[in-house]
């Protein structure tokens, strides 16, 4: 198993330079000028001359390999170029941006998770019965319905009808206060909470809400089907008929003897649940005008932003690599068989 | 035939099957149903008029008029023709590349597979809405510019596939009996090995048409696919945003704007997601079982 744990985590850095490699190509769609921007603060002042001068200085029409072991350099020293949407470096609009989303995240697997996994088993236990078409029916809509469609409709429920959930991260009045109180996190329900703020705190909280139930609602489908079908597998094994002949009660069959088991499948798709989620934040984000670093490229891309496009496409790269590795590693530790043989 | 006949039986599949005709048939009879004012320019949406606010469903147009006084009705049939060729022609060109790359991995073996496949990692490291935005944006926007960051970033699934399924049959006699009397090896993959290994990338492929349109239609939302004014669902629902919120005496005042729009993606999506999965259900024995 170390053996294992060790040559994934030594060929990380092998795919980070495959992504990097890949992402600097897509960059060669664009003209030298269009790549000058990365290094322009205040793209106004570049006149013809100067901009030739720049480009030269830049050696944005250097040999490819001379270009892309410059531009790792710079990734690696964390000069990733100027975002000009949100007038900030683009290591610096990440670091803002970044915990919003964190946070949407976060609050969004839990129900993800635990819902999947509940409905799914149940599901399973009761198969081919009512309960199991409602839930199947309750997936597939979630499936079939589009984030962005589903977002919108939440948004016209819960704000436009009943008012209850606004769009934004936080109130207009509450905005001073997060200014001036400590940050710790950058995720305001945990610095609302460390800074004694609760009204503020009840303000993120109702911004929070609809877009974590609309991620949610969309990416449980991925979990649930896969609970129900590993957990349908499980059922049919014949320890589970030992132990149900055993005397155990259904209670204990399902929870000790086939949910384990049955569980292992749904942690090596949370992979797969990470990057639908990712994909999830940018549509929601931007929806519900909520401002994380979704919000932030959506922005970018419309006004071609090109190093805030970059920028993001790296890092969320990084993250999924990372939370890939993560989860092999996970699994490795919790399938016995793996690790054992 | 049997395939058929037990698309028809189970009424999910029925649903789905009907469903598909019917979206194929609006997008055959998109001239008919909603003849062009322009000729040359049947996907440009007519507009009366440049009024902000969107006006309900009258006499002239039978689905209102949404921002900027755009012809629901117009955008929702060539819309139709716009999904399905989207659909089509990314996922076509996916199962292509795919396949191509898949057996050229499963043949060539060795390190010409090791190199592929890690290719095909690389590829998979990024969340494809992500990949697609930047690679589309880069690209300079626009539906066709969504369209190939769309393939690039989607046919690693279908290679990946294709080549397990080719590594379990390269080894069956029939493979060696061609192999034996001397068969070119291109011969071998297009003549005997792809036949058998094909099925399983149709059935995934077809699920995927649905999804694929998904993405081109949140692009278009996200503003980096279809140009202002071009018949795309995902567009015309992007134009419903501020107008679904504007909350005052009567919430639904502009329901119109993003009912019918995003009801004809989602059924379009539903359609052929129920198609998929039963296809997949009537073509794939390892799933007769029944879970």
């Amino acid at each position: 198993m170390i053996n294992y744990i060790a040559r994934r985590i030594l060929l990380l850095p092998i795919v980070l330079l495959g992504l990097s490699l890949l992402i600097f190509l897509m960059m060669q769609f664009l003209t030298p000028t269009q790549r000058l921007m990365a290094f322009v603060s205040d793209p106004t002042k570049l006149r013809g001359e100067s901009r030739e001068a720049l480009i030269e200085m830049y050696g944005l029409n250097d040999p490819l390999l001379v270009q892309y072991s410059r531009w790792l350099n710079n990734i690696v020293h964390g000069n990733l170029g100027f975002s000009s949407t949100v007038s900030l470096p683009v290591t610096e609009a990440i670091a803002l941006y970044f915990p919003a989303t964190l946070e949407l995240v976060l609050y969004s697997v839990i129900p993800v998770i635990l819902g999947g996994i509940w409905l799914g088993a149940l599901a399973a236990r009761r198969h081919n019965r009512a309960t199991d078409h409602v839930v199947r029916v309750m997936a597939i809509t979630g499936w079939s319905l589009p984030t962005f469609v589903a977002g919108l409709l939440a948004l016209a429920i819960f704000y436009g009808l009943l008012d209850w959930f606004p769009p934004g991260r936080v109130s207009v009045w509450a905005l001073p206060i997060i200014h001036e109180m400590k940050q710790f996190t950058g995720i305001y329900t945990i610095d609302t909470i460390l800074n004694g703020e609760f009204g503020v705190l009840l303000d993120v909280i109702r911004h929070l809400i609809a877009p974590v139930a609309t991620v949610s609602f969309v990416s449980w489908a991925l979990i649930l089907r896969i609970t129900r079908s590993s957990m349908l597998e499980t059922l049919r094994q014949d320890y589970i008929t030992t132990a149900r002949s055993k005397g155990l009660t259904e209670r204990v069959v399902v929870r000790r003897h086939a949910l384990r088991n049955a569980l292992i499948p749904v942690i090596t798709a949370s992979g797969l649940l990470m990057a639908s989620m990712i994909g999830g934040e940018v549509v929601v984000e931007t929806v519900f005008n909520y401002k994380g670093i979704g919000w932030w490229a959506t922005e970018a891309a419309r006004q071609f932003d090109f190093p805030a496009i970059i920028g993001f496409a790296l890092f969320n790269a990084m993250m999924l690599v990372t939370v890939n590795l993560l989860v092999d590693i996970l699994y490795v530790v919790v399938d016995p068989r793996i690790r054992l043989s | 035939m049997t395939v058929l006949k037990k698309l028809f039986k189970n009424p999910l599949s029925l649903v789905g099957t009907l469903l598909l005709i019917a979206f194929i048939l609006v997008a055959v009879l998109a001239p008919v149903l909603a003849p062009p004012p322009r000729p040359a320019e049947p996907y440009r949406i007519p507009r009366s008029g440049f009024k902000v606010e969107p006006k309900a469903p009258s006499e002239e147009h039978p689905f209102g008029t949404t921002e900027g006084q755009y012809d629901i009705y117009y955008a929702m049939i060539w819309g139709t023709r716009t999904a399905l060729r989207i659909g089509l022609i990314v996922t076509g060109i996916s199962v292509v590349v795919g396949i191509a790359i898949g057996s050229l991995a499963a043949m060539g073996g060795g390190w010409l597979d090791e190199i592929l496949m890690r290719i095909v990692d690389i590829f998979l490291a990024f969340p494809f809405i992500v990949a697609a935005m930047v690679l589309a944006t880069l690209l300079g926007k626009g539906l066709d510019k969504v369209m190939i960051a769309m393939v690039a970033f989607g046919w690693m699934g279908y290679a990946r596939l294709i080549r397990g399924d080719i590594m379990a049959v390269r080894e069956k006699e029939f493979v060696t009996a061609a192999r034996a009397i001397g068969t070119h090896p291109f011969s071998i993959l297009i003549r005997h090995i792809l036949p058998n290994c094909i099925f399983p990338v149709l059935v995934q492929s077809t699920m995927q048409i649905g999804s694929m349109v998904v993405w081109a239609s949140t692009l278009s939302f996200l503003g980096v696919g279809a140009p202002e004014g071009y018949a795309d669902w995902g567009q015309v629902i992007s134009f419903s945003r501020n107008w679904i919120i504007s909350s005052g005496n009567n919430p639904f005042q502009y329901w119109y704007t993003l009912v019918y729009p995003a009801g004809a993606l989602v059924l379009f999506v539903l359609s052929w997601n129920l198609v998929g999965d039963a296809l997949r259900d009537i073509l794939d024995p390892r799933l007769r079982r029944g879970t």
